[in-house]
Order: structure tokens, then C-alpha cells, then sequence
């Protein structure tokens, strides 16, 4: 490069790769918490990057809820297998054994018991001291207060009110014992960023993400898709073929589709710009109420 | 966001990522409080640049009726304020981070609360943004709040600002009262070296002079707020100064490569550069400057980069690349501005953890050579900083580190401040300038060491320090331990916390910043005596576990051996030989341990004797000579 001036993009994938190098360099024990979606598929290729040529010195968790869409297993497994990376996959026992679901036990329970009590069993399990995360400031008015390097208590709990000053690009990762870091190398990328550098930089995504035809049922307003025969269809739900695609990727019983015909990237930004819903819309668990990702994180939501 | 609608229509999408790609990034930083439409002024930015969406703004219409403050009109505040407390009460506490952009720019806004309370916050934000909008409500002029935002501003090194005229609606847009804020603020700004000012007169809340020219004010010709971010030039000194590269990992997949990988915080550097790095001052050239995209043949500040270099010299996490004809400075000791952002005040002498770029080292700060009224700019004199204080102290560091001063390179010469046991970060420095006596005064060395005094005495210097409640037994024991080993024929001495107090330490009261102070002489006296090859007995509530481990670290490995007489209060307290917890009770003595001021017990003592009443003081001095001998420091060294 020549001229002085980094574009905005280049600016956010320094800042980035410049966080993945120094939680590394001080934690431990670090993982990158890897959930299928694009946020972090653009967190893993920043990995690949900042540590080149070196592999990324840490492996990848999936806590796993087994109702992931299936495509999102596939590219998980062909993604991990590619880059040679180590994934490791962790399903919460208690919830393999009573077979938690969205069915009988409702959305909030199957989120809390699969994802959150999930991800905290995983982290102890493992004794990991650092795990990076791939949320962003813009999701949420709460978030957008959030640090780059959170300090959780042993329990993994998050005090909004216990958050260290962060000057400069000085991370402070210290820690006492059983305290863990969060890390968020995203924190200052848009939904637009994500798309962008997704599109710039040809990462592999989840075929979800563009329109294809799909079988869907519609449900308290949500366009749910049919993915397996675990579905339980109402009396009288006929799955219907529509031209759909998902702005987020979750469990699939919870994660509502939008009509669209937009089938590549492009196109998608395109209708992304003149669309006028927030992203986090499509997701059944943030409706409770307005404060309620708050209350997930304070509880050790990511 | 729709913002892009009409430019999508004329463009393309293709044409419009191109554009997209393409933009600057601007950060910066909102100042003022709540009554100045702060709030209101970054929803109004993100509403006008069609940033909200509309479940959002369904949500925004809702609670602007339910707890709007604009009687039941959009109130562009709910749309930024974020936790559920500070919704409640109406204010930010904290600093938030807001994203827009336009089509020129992407634009970071730190949102920073103005209350008074909240300094820490407003350096924060302020840390890392290159302009600052400080905004003035047009009825007040220029406050106490105005001068304090802009002093931290330009103690930040945030060389550009804007001057937001708001609320101009309420005073029926009148040139002249905008005229004579912007005289105002121009006068007081140049005071403490903001130059680089543009003044606009705005309405928030109606949205004049935001994104365009408003009808409102025909009198004033400059550009909207949000033209001028767009448009402004924000030099970035960086590019031109001397090359910098903290190393923060070495990057080591095989035998083949070794680089050194890092995010250059100034100037560029090229294949074949001569590099020194520092602290060690070691030379190299440049082999490679490696990414993942490709080789690159200039690397400049901003990118994150990986350097291999043409010769194999130790480098590690800390180290600073540096251009060789134009290399940082090294130092371990500087004066530096300290921002204090802790509860707990400021323990001048106490070691706390210092981090700058990649290097963490150990760190004291000495009492402010003055702290700075934030509202008046005075100087006053100061023995400590309290939460929010801002001061001008001098630092030592445990080792040498690489260095600019921070008006030169804010990665290399800003700092933060880091409490060893709550692992919190207590402060923010920026450095001056490296103070010269570090170099100049050498240490002297003698030829009759340590080693050679010791061997005469035929026994192993060690410092024996006793810690405890006033009353626990500590100066009973050491006393019974001296003698013992006096019997032996050891050479000891016995520096007792209240003797010294009537000497050395008489200028010291007892509050935390002074008993801090009279540990740290306490242990440098201990500290020449065990030089002196004596067997050292201190006897000292040290009540911190900071000042213990700092006397500790001034020994060498296994010089040291902490003893905790361990006695509960109620015991001590009921002993009170010398009618002091008595005295404390009734209110008389203020900061004493155990009543108002806080014991902390080691964690890890080597030997901890029980002094509850239930083992006699000679058993207990005599496993404090087991342990000694046992731990083979009573013997002659070899």
C-alpha cells in the first residue's frame, strides 16, 4: 500500500488481528468460542490471519445444541477439517439426557440450558481462561457499553458495574484465579463490515445466508423452516416451498427466515441497506423485553 | 438503512460497496452532559443518517411516552442510552461506542457521560479518538464542565475539536449570542493549546445545521456538523514520525521462521531498514514484512504486520522495533501525568503494575509534584490522587523499558496503571519525559560485598519480618528470637516499627499513604542491614500485603522469611498493652488496624505462629529458629 490512508475495513482488521495477538499473548489457556455464523466465520479467518503463518495457537468450541440447522454442521466439519483446526464440540450432558428441546420445554429453557449453562460447563470443563467471542458493539444498545477484554467472575457472571477503564489499545487480561476473560476482537464492526469483508475477502458462510427455496412453516409470525423430521408441525401446518434466507443462524425451531430472492452477496447487502428491521429481530429468545440481553449476559450469556 | 436508498437507486450495488470500501474512519469523541442534548445529539447523527431501524424506532416511540422527557415526541436520547439502571435515571454512566456512517465515512462515536464523577470515563473515551465535539448549551455559555472537558482533551493529545453551539432554537437562533460563545471558548481554549476549533451553531433536537445548511441561521455560512466530519483532515503524525513496532507475540511455526509479530504504531519500514531494538539496542535489517495477504514492500503505521528480520537476535514480547537512525528513548524512570480511576486512592511507594504497548513491568509512583484543578487549571499541592484526581507524579519502573513521550507517539508514551492483587486498572499516564538522574547516578560498586561481610560473620544475612495485629506479640517474639540467636553468636538486629517511628519515620501518620511510606524506609533500611550481613528482625503490623511483597522483592531469593503472628482482634484487642484499641474505640486514634483501617493477612507466610494466648511466646520464637535453621540460614555460607 502506498498512500497513507487505511480504509475503514483495513483499519477494523488491524485493530482486530492486533486483539486476537495480545489475548494470546497473555492468557493461559485461550479458545474462540465458534458458533457457525458469520460473525464467526469472520473471527476465525481474522485468526488465520493475525497468526500467519503459524496455524491460530487455540482451538475452536462449539457448544452444540444439536438443533443447529444441518448445513451449519456441514461447513462447520469441512471448515475445521480444511484449516487443519481443533474443534472441539460440547453438548451439555443433563440436556443430551432429558432431550431439552423448543418443543416441550420452550425457547427460553432450550437457550438457557443448552447455550448458557452449556458454554459455562464447556469453559470449566476445559479450564480455559480466555475465550473470544464474536459480538459486536452495534447489536445492542447494552453491548455497545460492553469492553473488548470482560473480566467474569468464577461463576462467569458479567458486573456492569466491576468493568476496568480500557485507554488506548491497552488491554488489561489480568486476572485472579478462576476468573476468566472474554474477548470480542469484533467489537467495533457493523452488520455492513461483516458483509462487506465476507464479500471482499470470499469467506466461506453458511449457504442459509443467501435466498434459496425452502420449506417453511409459519409461526407467531416467524417464517420457521423445516429442517428435519424433528420438527413437530401443528394440526393443520403445511410446510410451504418459499424463496427465503436467515439474517442470523441459531437453533432452527427458533430462528425465523425473511422472504427474499437475494442469492448472492451482493444482493444481500443490497437488501440489507433497505431494510428497515434490526438484525437480532429474526431470534425468538431477545423479545422478552427490551432489557432482557442485559439480564442474558449479567447471567453469563455470552 | 435506508441512507443508502438513494444511492443504491443512482449506483448500483456493486458501485456503492466499491464506495463502501473505499471510506475513511473517523473516531471521535461527544462531550457534555446530559442537559446539554449530548444524548440527543448522537440519536439525532444515527436518525439522520437513517441508522434506526424501524423496530427501533417503534421502541423509541413507545418509551418516549412512556419515560421520553420531550412530552411525548421522539426523545433521540432513548435511543443510546443502553443499561437498564441508567435508563431508569435518565443518564449514561459509562462510555458507549456508536456506529454510522455516511457516504464518505464510517464514524465511531465514543459516547462519554459528563458528570463530574465520571473523569475516568471521559479520558477513556477520549483515549482512543482523534476529534472531540464539546458541546455548549446556548443559554449557559461556556461552564466549569466545558473548561474540564476541554482540558482532558487536550491532556489526551485529541487535537481537533468542534465546538457544537446547542439549543440555538431556545435562544430564538441569535448570531450574537453564538458569537460571543465561540469569543468565549476561543479565549479559554488556546489557553491549554487547542488550536484546531470550528464552531457550529446546531439544534439537536430540531436537527439545524446537522446534516446541511439550516434555514434558521442565514447568518452563518461554515459547514453542517456532520460535512465538517466528513470533510476534515485529520493528520495523522504517525505516518511521518520514526518507525515503531511493540513486538507482541513471536510468531514460530518451525525452525525456518521466526517473526516478530505486531501492529506498527508509527512511521513505515521497508525490506532491507536497519531496525534496533529496544530495551536491548540490538541491530538488525528487515528480511520481510509478512502478512497473510502477501509480503508487503512498506508497512505503515496502523497495520498489523509480521517482521522477520536478516539476523538471529533475541527478541521477545516487549520489545520495541524501532527505526536504527532514529530509535525511541529507554528509561525506567519518567514524569508522566497519572489519571487516577480508582476507588481506592493512590499508595505512593506501594508497587503496582505498569503496561505500556506490550511491555508489563513493576512500577511505584511518588506523591504528585501537584494535581490539577480540572475546573480552574490551578496547581495544588497533593500528597496522594483520589479517584478522578489528575496529577503530575514521578514513576519508577522496576526495569527499563523502550519509550516516546506521549505528545509524540501516543502508543509509545501513554500508559495504564494496574493494582497487583484486585488486577484492576487504577490509572492512566502519559509520559513527559524520562527523568536523567536514572541514568546519571550510578550505583556504586564496593568491593567488599555481601557475600564477603557475610562469610565473616559466618552466618546467612535474612531479613525475619514479623507482621501482626498491634498487641498479637510480634516485638515479644522477635525479641525472644534476637536473643536466642544472639546466644548462638549470630549477628542480628531488631528494627521495631514504633522505634523507628521516633526517628526515621516521625514525620509519618498513620493513614494508608503514609503507612505505606513508613514500610517501604522500613524495609530500604532492612534492606542495607541484611547488606550489611546482619540478621534483620523487623517487627511491623504492615498491615498490606503490597508493602510486605515490596519488601520482599527488595530481597534476594530466600533473604526473606515473613512470620505472621497470628492473633484474632478480640484477643489483641483484650491485651491493649498499650491502651491504644481502647483509645481507637472511643475515637481518639483514627486509622488503626484492626478497627478502621484493614489488616490483610499473608497468604502464604513462612511460618505462622498462633498467637491467640494458647501457645507461650518462647515456643513460638523457637519455631521461628527451627524454621530459619531448617531453611539453612543458619549456617555459614560456602
Amino acid at each position: 500500500m502506498n498512500t497513507a490512508t487505511q480504509t475503514h475495513l483495513q483499519r477494523l482488521e488491524a485493530e482486530s488481528i492486533q486483539i486476537l495477538r495480545e489475548a494470546v499473548a497473555e492468557a493461559e489457556k485461550p479458545v474462540m468460542l465458534y458458533s457457525v455464523g458469520k460473525d464467526s466465520s469472520v473471527m476465525l479467518h481474522l485468526a488465520v490471519k493475525a497468526f500467519h503463518p503459524s496455524p491460530p495457537p487455540f482451538p475452536l468450541l462449539h457448544v452444540d445444541t444439536t438443533w443447529k440447522f444441518r448445513a451449519m454442521y456441514e461447513l462447520r466439519d469441512k471448515l475445521t477439517a480444511d484449516l487443519g483446526a481443533e474443534l472441539l464440540v460440547y453438548q451439555n450432558p443433563e440436556c443430551v439426557e432429558k432431550g431439552i428441546n423448543p418443543f416441550d420445554h420452550g425457547s427460553s429453557v432450550h437457550t438457557d440450558m443448552w447455550k448458557t449453562e452449556g458454554l459455562k460447563q464447556a469453559l470449566d470443563h476445559y479450564g480455559f481462561d480466555l475465550a473470544f467471542g464474536g459480538a459486536r458493539r452495534d447489536e445492542e444498545k447494552s453491548r455497545a457499553k460492553e469492553r473488548v477484554f470482560s473480566i467474569r467472575t468464577a461463576q462467569h457472571r458479567w458486573d456492569p458495574k466491576q468493568q476496568r477503564p480500557e485507554l488506548w489499545r491497552l488491554y488489561n487480561a489480568r486476572k485472579a484465579h478462576g476468573e476468566s476473560v472474554r474477548v470480542f476482537p469484533l467489537s467495533n464492526w457493523t452488520e455492513l463490515d461483516i458483509w462487506q469483508y465476507i464479500h471482499r475477502e470470499e469467506i466461506p458462510i453458511v449457504p442459509l445466508y443467501l435466498a434459496a427455496t425452502r420449506p417453511v412453516v409459519e409461526r407467531d409470525g416467524m417464517l420457521i423452516m423445516v429442517d428435519d423430521d424433528r420438527m413437530r408441525l401443528k394440526p393443520g401446518e403445511e410446510p410451504q416451498l418459499k424463496s427465503v434466507r436467515f439474517r442470523t443462524l441459531g437453533c432452527y425451531p427458533l430462528t425465523g427466515a425473511i422472504e427474499s430472492e437475494a442469492s448472492t452477496l451482493p444482493e444481500i447487502i443490497q437488501e440489507m441497506l433497505l431494510m428497515t428491521t434490526s438484525e437480532r429481530q429474526g431470534r425468538a429468545i431477545d423479545h422478552d423485553q427490551s432489557a432482557s440481553m442485559e439480564r442474558k449476559k449479567q447471567e453469563g450469556y455470552f | 438503512m435506508a441512507h443508502a436508498t438513494g444511492e443504491l437507486a443512482a449506483t448500483g450495488i456493486e458501485a456503492y460497496l466499491d464506495q463502501h470500501e473505499h471510506k475513511t474512519l473517523l473516531r471521535f469523541i461527544t462531550c457534555g452532559s446530559v442537559d446539554d442534548g449530548k444524548s440527543t445529539l448522537i440519536g439525532r447523527l444515527l436518525y439522520d443518517s437513517k441508522l434506526v431501524f424501524e423496530d427501533h424506532l417503534a421502541a423509541l416511540e413507545s418509551d418516549s411516552k412512556r419515560v421520553g422527557t420531550q412530552g411525548g415526541d421522539l426523545d433521540f436520547a432513548l435511543l443510546v442510552d443502553g443499561l437498564a439502571a441508567e435508563r431508569e435515571q435518565g443518564i449514561t454512566i459509562d462510555v458507549a461506542y456508536r456506529f454510522f456512517s455516511t457516504e464518505r465515512r464510517k464514524f465511531i462515536v465514543a459516547d462519554t457521560p459528563g458528570h463530574e464523577q465520571y473523569t475516568r470515563n471521559m479520558v477513556t473515551g477520549a483515549s482512543t479518538t482523534e476529534l472531540a465535539v464539546i458541546l455548549i448549551d446556548a443559554r449557559r455559555g461556556v461552564l466549569t464542565q466545558t473548561r474540564r472537558h476541554s482540558f482532558l482533551v487536550s491532556l489526551l493529545g485529541i487535537r481537533h475539536v468542534v465546538l457544537a453551539v446547542n439549543k440555538l432554537d431556545l435562544v430564538g437562533y441569535s448570531q450574537a449570542t453564538f458569537d460571543a460563545i465561540e469569543a468565549d471558548y476561543r479565549e479559554f481554549a488556546s489557553g491549554i493549546g487547542l488550536t484546531d476549533i470550528v464552531s457550529i451553531p446546531i439544534s439537536a433536537l430540531r436537527g439545524d445545521n446537522i446534516t446541511g445548511p439550516s434555514e434558521s441561521t442565514p447568518w452563518y455560512s461554515g459547514p453542517s456538523l456532520i460535512e465538517h466530519l466528513e470533510t476534515i483532515e485529520v493528520a495523522d503524525d504517525l505516518h511521518a514520525g520514526p518507525f515503531r513496532m511493540p513486538v507482541q507475540w513471536v510468531n514460530r511455526p518451525n525452525l525456518d521462521f521466526r517473526g516478530f509479530s505486531g501492529e506498527i504504531v508509527g512511521g513505515a519500514v521497508h525490506p532491507g531498514d536497519p531496525v534496533r531494538v529496544l530495551p536491548s539496542g540490538r541491530e538488525s535489517t528487515v528480511a520481510r514484512v509478512v502478512t497473510y495477504d502477501g509480503d508487503l514492500d512498506e508497512g505503515i503505521a496502523g497495520q498489523s504486520v509480521t517482521i522477520t528480520l536478516n539476523d538471529e537476535i533475541d527478541v521477545s514480547r516487549g520489545d520495541v522495533l524501532t527505526a536504527a537512525n532514529d530509535p525511541a528513548g529507554v528509561a525506567d524512570q519518567f514524569q508522566a501525568d497519572i489519571v487516577w480511576m480508582s476507588d481506592d486512592q493512590m499508595l505512593p511507594g506501594r508497587p503496582y503494575v505498569l503496561k505500556l504497548g506490550t511491555s508489563t513491568v513493576g512500577v511505584t509512583i511518588a506523591s504528585p509534584k501537584y494535581k490539577v484543578n480540572v475546573n480552574t487549571l490551578e496547581h495544588l499541592a497533593a500528597k496522594t490522587l483520589e479517584l478522578n484526581e489528575i496529577g503530575v507524579c514521578n514513576i519508577g519502573l522496576d526495569r527499563p523499558i523502550a519509550f516516546d513521550a506521549y505528545r509524540d507517539n501516543r502508543d509509545m508514551g501513554g500508559f495504564i496503571v494496574i493494582d497487583r492483587f484486585t488486577n484492576n486498572t487504577v490509572a492512566a499516564g502519559m509520559i513527559h519525559f524520562a527523568l536523567r538522574r536514572a541514568q546519571n547516578v550510578h550505583w556504586q560498586a564496593v568491593d567488599v560485598d555481601k557475600a564477603a561481610r557475610a562469610r565473616l560473620k559466618g552466618q546467612r544475612p535474612t531479613l525475619v519480618w514479623f507482621t501482626g495485629l498491634s498487641g498479637a506479640g510480634k516485638s515479644t517474639i522477635a525479641n525472644l528470637v534476637e536473643q536466642k540467636l544472639h546466644e548462638q553468636g549470630f549477628h542480628t538486629y531488631l528494627l521495631d516499627g514504633d522505634n523507628l517511628r521516633h526517628g526515621l519515620n516521625k514525620n509519618l501518620g498513620f493513614t494508608d499513604v503514609d503507612r505505606v511510606e513508613n514500610i517501604r524506609r522500613a524495609a530500604e533500611v532492612a534492606k542495607v542491614m541484611v547488606d550489611a550481613g546482619l540478621i534483620v528482625l523487623a517487627s511491623f503490623i504492615s498491615p498490606f500485603r503490597a508493602e510486605r511483597r515490596l519488601a520482599r522483592d527488595l530481597l534476594g531469593d530466600g533473604e526473606f522469611v515473613e512470620v505472621f503472628v497470628d492473633a484474632p482482634l478480640s484477643v489483641a484487642e483484650a491485651r491493649d498493652r498499650k491502651g491504644l484499641y481502647a483509645k481507637a474505640r472511643r475515637g481518639e486514634l483514627v486509622h488503626f488496624t484492626g478497627i478502621d483501617s484493614p489488616y490483610e493477612p499473608p497468604e502464604a507466610p513462612e511460618v505462622h505462629v498462633d498467637a491467640s494466648g494458647a501457645v507461650p511466646a518462647e515456643t513460638s520464637a523457637e519455631l521461628v529458629i527451627d524454621h530459619l535453621r531448617a531453611a539453612g540460614l543458619l549456617r555459614s555460607p560456602a
